[in-house]
């Protein structure tokens, strides 16, 4: 029997897609029951609380969770989230509420055994609720009290060997699209890379020191499909140099219609028959395709937009001088509108037999910079946008490049320097009276 | 409740401690043929809606089954994944980016199997556990963040707008109909967990009243200082109040000044914006990350503003329908929605999608609103 009404959440449980409702229900009624006898460490009745407490939101139309307090494990500064309840009278059972963040492993695949582990231990300690996963990519685990924290941490790292994952203003958990694991278009080890940086800056992660939060998600190609070009203070974004590998035969084979063309992915529709110069030689963004029973691309003009490539991925590969693009300062539009990541190196090899230095030394760079001159709770974006992308690219220790900007400057206001200016600065004003009289 | 140790020893917490180890590798998790093949993948192909069939250059072949799911999930339910995935795809599987769910398997069969096996599965109320889909060019799932389940600062629900958007979308969930994928976010509040400023629809919480102030509290919970320097547009200022004959410190707010984003309520617990009338969402559009044919863009506002209207929030998800389908019907094959827009202009997006263009929807936030007004004698009557 539920334990509070609510009759605006129970609508929510028809219609087609996944019922969150239901789904709290049934973990719900899993706990009153407890079939396995456990000796539950925070209120059993939390689920039907948070259901509680719901519905009250969605009659009133307000949120009635309180400001976090400052909660965690000793030594860490992020990693938990505090979290009460405005009518802890009403909901006891999710008075203390905290949201603890653990760290997934990269591209997020699992076995039963580590999932199952992870449960084990939210079973026991937690309201038995999670979001797979946060919207930076960690596993968020939804609503324990104060007393368990040190002890869900202390499972997971010794039983689980896994760690909590990133808040505060730190470095946020890093996350990868799933790469070289399943992605023919992965120009580099998105994922080897992830997690080796993760590992280096453990430090960065638990431990705030910066201005603000700091991001790092890593997309093997220009797909981007963990939108790190959108949401990462840092993106790593996979690209190459030489020409795509192009399969002539293949090329005929799309055109003859015996492979069906984005491989099958508007197969829900008649679009008519496959035209190539209509789908793949128009629609190329810099023109540098052509087509006459041969598909031709001039290597040097392209952009590397992915377009042709998906749409033909049996005829057209990735070149094999592989490496990535960095951009710095993407963002939500908090505080001052939103932000896309700005290309700061077109270029880098991504080389684990040197342990990933190159790229380690400009995110040091990066850092000290920011850290140097960053406001309070100011994004590397906004520092970025105060002090100008030029000051940027020198703290970061990179060559300027054309390819850094969309187009040069439309104003004339530029900030010389003394020191770019023949003779300096310093001038006599008696030496220019000389030759013009007051 | 007897308290259960898991060793920890509160009085020497060094102890035996652990820290700083970071992820488990992501190698010990990767299905046999995904190690294999790792790096060396040729090409793949969408089989049917939600089964993707990768091939390695080595000819080793995986068939890839993909579900959706509420992001939010209970140990029950993730216990059942884990039964599934025993059962099915040898005690492996994968979350993408977008809380879908992927069973590796090896056989064209077998994912058509599991495919109907997941299908099948419902929870009492009707609704699915794992639909299949999520491919190509449809709608796959949405990325959301907490709102009234578990955040503080939201101007309205995530998981319930969402719910109510997938099962208006669903058969875009399960086909592959649409002119080019179509991502939908949400987020609840102006911070954007969920980063929705780069997604094709964008669902947004917001709030329309400035911060109410708690004066007798303000000066004991907060620095005040923090909230001023926190306000973006410089709407806080530092106060003295008179309240039942005493003097408190606290701030004053410009209320016309207020662009609402909860920022200083971030940093002080005593300026809450929450209203039952107020707040709503805004819908946003033409958003896109990838790089492919155009440039990755910022999501539109063309809808100012919807109330909230729990559980199924009718108007938010009509206006999403009927955006979705007018680009459906419209847009050139490969053509993102803000592509389309772009193509057609926006006077035309909101003709053809019967939206009212209010002057709401002429920014005027510092220097970003200047590049989006138009500067050019080029316009379409
Ligand atoms: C045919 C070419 C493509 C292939 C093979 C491909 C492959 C993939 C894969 C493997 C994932 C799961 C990634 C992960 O969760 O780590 C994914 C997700 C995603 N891709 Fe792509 N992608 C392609 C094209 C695109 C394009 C053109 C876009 C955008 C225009 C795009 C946007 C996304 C997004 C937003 C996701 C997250 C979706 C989800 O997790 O359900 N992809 N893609
Ligand atoms: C970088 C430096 C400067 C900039 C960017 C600047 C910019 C401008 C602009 C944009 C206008 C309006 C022009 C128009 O309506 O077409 C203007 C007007 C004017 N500027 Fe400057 N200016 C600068 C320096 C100066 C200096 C050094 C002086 C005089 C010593 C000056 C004197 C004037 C005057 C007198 C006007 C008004 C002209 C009128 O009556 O309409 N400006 N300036
Ligand atoms: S970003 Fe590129 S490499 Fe990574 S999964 Fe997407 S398409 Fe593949
Ligand atoms: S990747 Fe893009 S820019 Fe390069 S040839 Fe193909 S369609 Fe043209
Ligand atoms: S978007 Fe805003 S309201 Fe929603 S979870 Fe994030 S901070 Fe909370
Ligand atoms: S809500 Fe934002 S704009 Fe309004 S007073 Fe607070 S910080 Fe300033």
């Amino acid at each position: 029997m539920a334990k509070h009404k609510t009759p605006l959440l129970d609508q929510l449980e028809s219609g087609p897609w996944p019922s969150f409702v239901s789904d709290i229900k049934q973990e719900a009624d899993a706990r009153a029951k407890n079939e396995k006898g456990l000796d539950y460490q925070i209120p059993v009745d939390c689920p039907d609380d948070l259901l509680g407490v719901l519905e009250m939101s969605y009659t009133d139309g307000e949120t009635h969770w309180k400001h976090g307090g400052i909660v965690g494990v000793f030594g860490y500064g992020g990693g938990v989230i505090g979290r009460y309840c405005d009518q802890p009278q009403m909901f006891p059972g999710v008075a203390h509420f905290h949201t603890v963040r653990v760290a997934q492993p990269n591209g997020k695949w699992y076995n039963t055994k580590l999932l199952n582990g992870l449960m084990d231990i939210w079973e026991l300690r937690g309201s038995g609720l999670t979001n797979m996963h946060g919207a930076t990519g960690d596993i968020v685990f939804l609503g324990t009290t104060t007393p368990q924290l040190e002890e869900i941490f202390w499972e997971l790292t010794h039983g689980l060997e896994i760690d909590l994952g990133g808040s505060g203003s730190n470095l946020r958990t890093p996350a990868t699209c799933l790469g070289m694991s399943r992605c023919e278009y992965a120009c580099y080890d998105s994922q080897e890379l992830c997690y080796n940086l993760t590992q280096e800056y453990q430090d960065e992660l638990h431990r705030p020191a910066f201005p603000y939060k700091f991001k790092f998600k890593f997309d093997g190609c220009p797909n981007g499909c963990v939108a790190a070009i959108a949401r990462s203070d840092l993106s790593f974004i996979g690209t190459w140099k030489d020409p795509i590998k192009v399969d002539q035969e293949a090329v005929a084979a799309y055109v003859g219609g015996e492979i069906a063309p984005n491989a099958g992915a508007h197969a829900g529709r008649d679009w008519g028959k496959f035209d190539i110069q209509k789908e793949v030689v128009d629609l190329c963004p810099s023109k540098c395709i052509s087509y006459d029973g041969k598909l031709t691309i001039d290597h040097k003009e392209c952009v590397r937009c992915m377009h042709c490539i998906n749409t033909m991925p049996r005829a057209l590969h990735i070149g094999d001088e592989r490496g990535c693009s960095i951009l710095c300062g993407a963002k939500a539009p908090i505080l001052d509108g939103p932000q896309m990541g700005s290309l700061l190196v077109p270029f880098i090899e991504v080389n684990k037999d040197d342990d990933y230095q190159a790229i380690k030394d400009i995110i040091e760079n990066v850092w000290d910079w920011w850290m140097e001159e960053g406001k309070n709770r100011e994004r590397i974006g906004e520092t970025m946008k105060r002090l100008g992308m030029a000051a940027l690219i020198d703290a970061a220790g990179v060559p300027v490049d054309a390819r850094q900007v969309q187009e040069p400057r439309h104003n004339p206001y530029i900030f010389w320097k003394a020191e770019d200016v023949e003779g300096g600065w310093d001038r006599d004003i008696n030496e220019f009276r000389k030759r013009h009289q007051r | 409740m007897a308290f259960i140790s898991s060793g920890y020893n509160p009085d020497k917490p060094m102890e035996g401690r652990v820290s700083d180890i970071g992820p488990r590798h992501f190698g010990e998790y990767l299905p046999p043929v995904i190690k294999a093949n790792f790096g060396k993948w040729d090409y793949h192909e969408i089989i049917e809606p939600g089964i993707l069939l990768h091939v390695a250059q080595s000819g080793d072949k995986t068939y890839t089954v993909r579900a959706g799911t509420a992001r939010l999930m209970s140990v029950t339910h993730l216990r059942e994944i884990c039964a599934i995935a025993d059962k099915f795809s040898g005690g492996y599987v994968r979350f993408t980016t977008r809380n879908n769910l992927e069973f590796q398997v090896e056989t064209e069969e077998a994912a058509k199997e599991l495919k109907k096996y997941l299908n099948d599965q419902k929870f009492p109320g009707g609704a699915h556990k794992f639909p299949v889909g999520g491919t190509g060019a449809g709608v796959t799932n949405i990325v959301h963040t907490q709102g009234w389940v578990h955040c503080h600062t939201p101007a309205t629900d995530a998981s319930g707008t969402v719910k109510a958007t997938m099962d208006v979308v669903f058969d875009d969930f399960t086909n592959m109909k649409l002119p080019a994928p179509v991502r939908i976010s949400m987020a609840c509040c102006l911070n954007m967990c969920g980063a929705v400023h780069c997604s094709d629809i964008a669902i947004l919480g917001i709030h329309r009243k400035p911060p109410l102030i708690d004066h007798k509290y303000l000066d004991n919970l907060c620095e005040i200082p923090l909230a001023v320097a926190a306000c973006p547009t410089g709407a806080v200022r530092p106060s003295k109040v008179e309240v039942d004959g005493e003097t408190y410190k606290t701030v004053a707010i410009k209320e016309e000044r207020c662009m609402f984003c909860g920022n200083c309520y971030t940093m002080c617990p005593s300026l809450p914006l929450s209203d039952g009338e107020g707040d709503g969402i805004a819908i946003m559009v033409g958003g896109k990350i990838s790089n492919r044919i155009t440039k990755p863009a910022f999501s539109k506002v063309v809808v100012p503003y919807v109330p909230n209207e729990p559980p199924r929030w009718p108007t938010m998800t009509k206006v999403i329908k009927k955006i979705l389908d007018t680009y459906a019907a419209d847009a050139n094959k490969y053509e993102r929605l803000g592509d389309w827009a772009n193509r057609i202009g926006w006077e035309r997006f909101f003709e053809k999608c019967d939206l009212p263009f209010t002057e709401h929807l002429i920014d005027d936030f510092r220097d970003p609103a200047y590049y989006t007004w138009r500067q050019t004698t080029q316009f379409k009557w």
